[in-house]
């Protein structure tokens, strides 16, 4: 059986509300929340970035898992905000986690997919018996351009899980790729936010790949959304995941748990990796459970997951996504929020 | 051993001297004490100096300095450490003269802090650089740690501390050569700006610019020169751990207790035979400690002691008439040897409008960094 | 900071990797070559837990420049588990939130940017528990 064996996320304490973005910018902000079903999001402290999430989210998929930290031979990184342009992120994880020199490393950037490409070349490394467990993170400090729609949704934090073949906590059933070239989302090199092809981003671009991995795994698989407990869809927004669920034939209360963008906002690598792992933060043995992310540019990876009897004996070890999202939020204003994240131009 | 006298000394204004630059200030200094000491040469120098080459780039300041004293080509050196690197400068004179080495040594200290350096970054380089500063803490802040743990510890009280530096601010406001010659207040202490909490902008000596030298001598030159001298009759120096953290006990500062120790060990008296100290108050906490490891007081009543006036100008033990590191100013390498000039005018009586009456012993503290080195002198006005 | 210098205090500041006497069973943090309880100089490698209490805290308002942009932080004395004492930040908190006793855990945090261009400098900080 080849699966996950540990699991964990990490969420900045810090959040700002849809409302004062809104008001920032002379716009009204019941429409904003009603459009995009988003209240808050969270933002990473002036001292955080994707290597500091990483590691909190990796030491908590290592509290989870009953292995040596040594036994990790392969670690990957999905992000679009690596700190540095070239200079690896893994590396630093691997420090702090103790597990170098050892170890395969390799960051990875697909836009919003990165974090489960991670978890894909993890699964297969595991699958091609290289590596006894590989650990893939999906993490970001998402940016968003001030006054932009993304700016409601662009948010921090992510998730780690570690595959192997004992000690399986969710066992994967099958995994699907789908990727064309489209350019609905994108950052150049060297520059600070990302542009977007604004309702070009719907239906050629998330609608198109979501619903065409999401189909495909299905047949594949020979299952049916039925079979499923839960099902977790790339959160760009609140509105999106609900309609492409629905539109895959999958019912409210199975992406209800996964489904924590309307307080979490959008973590870019991190956002379906997270929802997926609040979703086994609930999940009983035996639950199938869909993940598709979704990853501008354009793809999705689609796997569906078995959860097994032991995620019960592991689950209480870290701290769950719904108490990271609940645990006395710290609230920015516009003000703090934009020095935060080094919006404001300084003197060097 | 033989015996050492100083028969001179000379200090700059202390302050923000925009127009004047490191050689400039210590040859000011150095001339107004070779003036002072009648003398027509010397054999020896010794500068003390913490961060020349941070503050202004200039980094062989003892060869410097002896070129524009027109004393080239005696032996010229700088000493460090840190904000005592004026009071170690000291004990090398002293010893190169006690030796019989030299019988005219100069030695001096000077900092110029305003040329535009990041001073807090400068002066923080006596920290543990890699454990205390890369974690981002500043001088304020390690002084303010020793606070928030002496306030918890022995229950000193916000007002204690500030007494310290409204002691200093009076006496300041006597000395011609202070930085800050104005009064302040209880309340104006208490309700600064915060620095580091609880310690505020008034808790904290200034950056400032300045030097000051003394001219140490041989017994024979002493006579010879017909003045009234004064002896150095111990010196003492000691070293704890560099970073705060790792000290057994955060309130206590070893370094001063047992430097103080050695000293009065030479000098053959203990604390109660000193007349009044100068002492290192770069912060008020750190005089409230370094009257306690002094011997002035028991450890942990230092503030009831001060709050009483114990240490004022007509108190039990005067401290820091000069107007200490807080009002006189706080160049930090001259420092050590500021001390002494105010010792020396003291016993000599020539401190006019803070004139202590009746001194006859002065004790001299000077402490680097938060407190892993410090050397203490003791002078004797010469018979 | 140059990287040497930075890469050579990994260990330390990474994963808070200590020196535990042989002689004495004392613990330096960081690792020392002589151990300043008894002298000894054999030593074996520990790593410090990441669970301590606050021994004395301040909060600092002036800054080195490459702090300045954080200022207001604050700064704790936390003896952890092995009674070992390391100077750090306490972060995501508001400075009246500490108190001596105070239990907090050891996280990993980015210390400061080396200006636009220059390394990132990471680290331990210690968050409230």
């Amino acid at each position: 059986m080849i699966g996950i064996v540990g699991y964990g996320s990490y969420l900045p304490r810090f959040r700002i509300r849809a409302d004062d973005i809104a008001r920032q910018w002379g716009r009204d902000p019941e429409t904003v929340k009603r459009g995009l079903l988003l209240k808050e999001k969270t933002v990473p402290g002036p001292d955080e970035d994707t290597i500091t999430i990483s590691v909190e989210a990796a030491r908590n998929a290592l509290k989870r898992a009953d292995i040596e930290p040594g036994e990790i031979g392969s670690l990957y990184i999905g992000s679009e905000s690596h700190p540095y342009a070239v200079k690896p992120s893994g590396t630093v994880v691997a420090e702090v986690l103790g597990i170098t020199p050892e170890v395969h490393i390799a960051d990875y950037e697909f836009a919003c997919k990165a974090g489960t490409e991670a978890m894909f070349v993890a699964y297969s490394q595991v699958k091609a018996e290289l590596v006894k467990y590989a650990m893939a993170i999906g993490a970001d400090t998402s940016q968003g351009a001030p006054g932009d729609a993304l700016e409601f949704s662009a948010s921090a934090g992510g998730s780690a899980f570690i595959f192997g073949r004992e000690k399986v906590i969710a066992e994967v059933i099958d995994t699907y790729s789908y990727a064309t070239d489209t350019a609905d989302f994108w950052r150049r090199e060297g520059a600070f936010y990302p542009l977007h092809g604004g309702r070009f981003t719907g239906a050629p671009a998330y609608f198109k790949h979501i619903l065409g991995a999401g189909r495909a795994i299905l047949k594949k698989s020979n299952l049916k959304p039925e079979d499923f407990k839960y099902a977790v869809f790339h959160m760009p927004n609140g509105k999106f995941p609900l309609s492409a669920g629905k539109r895959l034939g999958f019912k409210r209360e199975q992406l209800e748990p996964g489904w924590i963008v309307p307080t979490m906002g959008n973590t870019y690598s991190g956002s379906s990796p997270t929802g997926f792992s609040a979703t086994l933060d609930i999940a009983k043995p035996g639950d199938l459970i869909l993940l598709v992310s979704f990853g501008s540019g354009a793809g999705s990876d689609a796997f569906i997951f078995k959860v097994t009897e032991r995620i019960e004996q592991v689950r209480d070890r870290a701290q769950k996504v719904q108490e990271m999202l609940s645990r006395e939020p710290i609230y920015l204003d516009y003000g703090q929020y934009a020095k935060f994240r080094g919006k404001i131009i300084m003197n060097e | 051993m033989r015996d050492v006298y100083i028969i001179g000394v000379g200090m700059t204004k202390f302050g923000e001297l925009w127009g004047k630059s490191l050689r400039q200030i210590f040859v000011e200094a150095a001339l107004s004490a070779i003036d002072d000491a009648g003398v027509d040469h010397i054999e020896s120098m010794y500068v003390g100096a913490m961060t020349t080459g941070l503050f202004v780039g200039q980094e062989h300041i003892g060869a410097l300095m002896a070129d524009y004293l027109g004393s080239a080509p005696v032996p010229a050196v700088r000493v460090e450490s840190a904000c005592c690197s004026g009071g170690m400068a000291l004990r090398m004179g002293f010893f190169e003269v006690a030796s019989g080495n030299s019988n005219i040594v100069l030695v001096g200290g000077v900092e110029k802090m305003t040329d535009g350096a990041d001073v807090t970054a400068a002066l923080a380089t006596a920290a543990d650089q890699e454990y205390e500063v890369y974690q981002g803490v500043t001088f304020p802040g390690l002084y303010a740690l020793i606070a928030r743990a002496h306030i918890a510890r022995f229950g000193t009280t916000r007002k204690q501390l500030a007494a310290v530096s409204v002691k200093n601010h009076h006496n300041g406001s006597l000395n011609p050569n202070a930085q800050f010659q104005n009064e302040v207040t209880l309340d104006q202490v208490i309700n600064a700006t915060l620095v580091a909490d609880p310690l505020t902008i008034l808790d904290s000596s200034p950056v400032s610019d300045g030097a000051a030298c003394a001219i140490l001598v041989s017994e024979e030159v002493m006579k010879k020169a017909k003045r009234p001298a004064v002896k150095i009759i111990g010196s003492g120096a000691a070293t704890d751990y560099l970073a705060l953290h790792q000290r057994d006990d955060i309130t206590v500062l070893n370094a001063v207790k047992r430097s103080a120790e050695r000293a009065y060990k030479m000098a053959g008296i203990g604390p109660e035979k000193i007349d009044f100290a100068e002492v290192h108050d770069c912060f008020s906490i750190a005089e409230l400690c370094i009257v306690e490891e002094l011997g002035f007081v028991e450890k942990g009543k230092g503030g009831p002691f001060i709050e009483a006036g114990n240490t004022a100008l007509d108190g039990k033990i005067p401290v820091n008439s000069s107007g200490g590191l807080k009002a006189k100013g706080h160049p930090v390498g001259a420092t050590g040897i500021a001390q002494v000039f105010e010792v020396v005018e003291q016993l000599r009586g020539n401190a006019d409008k803070r004139q202590l009456k009746d001194v006859h012993i002065g004790l001299t503290q000077n402490m680097g960094g938060s407190g892993a080195s410090s050397v203490v002198h003791i002078f004797k006005l010469a018979e | 900071m140059p990287t040497p210098r930075y890469t050579r205090e990994i260990p330390q500041r990474y994963r808070l990797e200590a020196n535990k006497c042989k002689n004495c069973g004392r613990i330096s943090f960081p690792p020392r070559q002589i151990c300043p309880h008894c002298g000894g100089r054999n030593f074996e490698r520990t790593r410090l837990s990441d669970q301590g209490k606050i021994v004395t805290f301040t909060t600092i308002r002036v800054a080195p420049t490459q702090y300045s942009s954080q200022v207001p932080y604050s700064i704790a004395i936390v003896e952890l588990n092995e009674g070992v004492r390391i100077t750090t930040q306490v972060v995501d908190c508001k400075p009246e939130d500490l108190g001596v006793g105070k239990p907090v855990k050891i996280v990993f945090r980015k210390m400061y940017p080396e200006g636009k261009t220059g390394i990132i400098c990471y680290g331990y900080k210690a968050v409230l528990v």
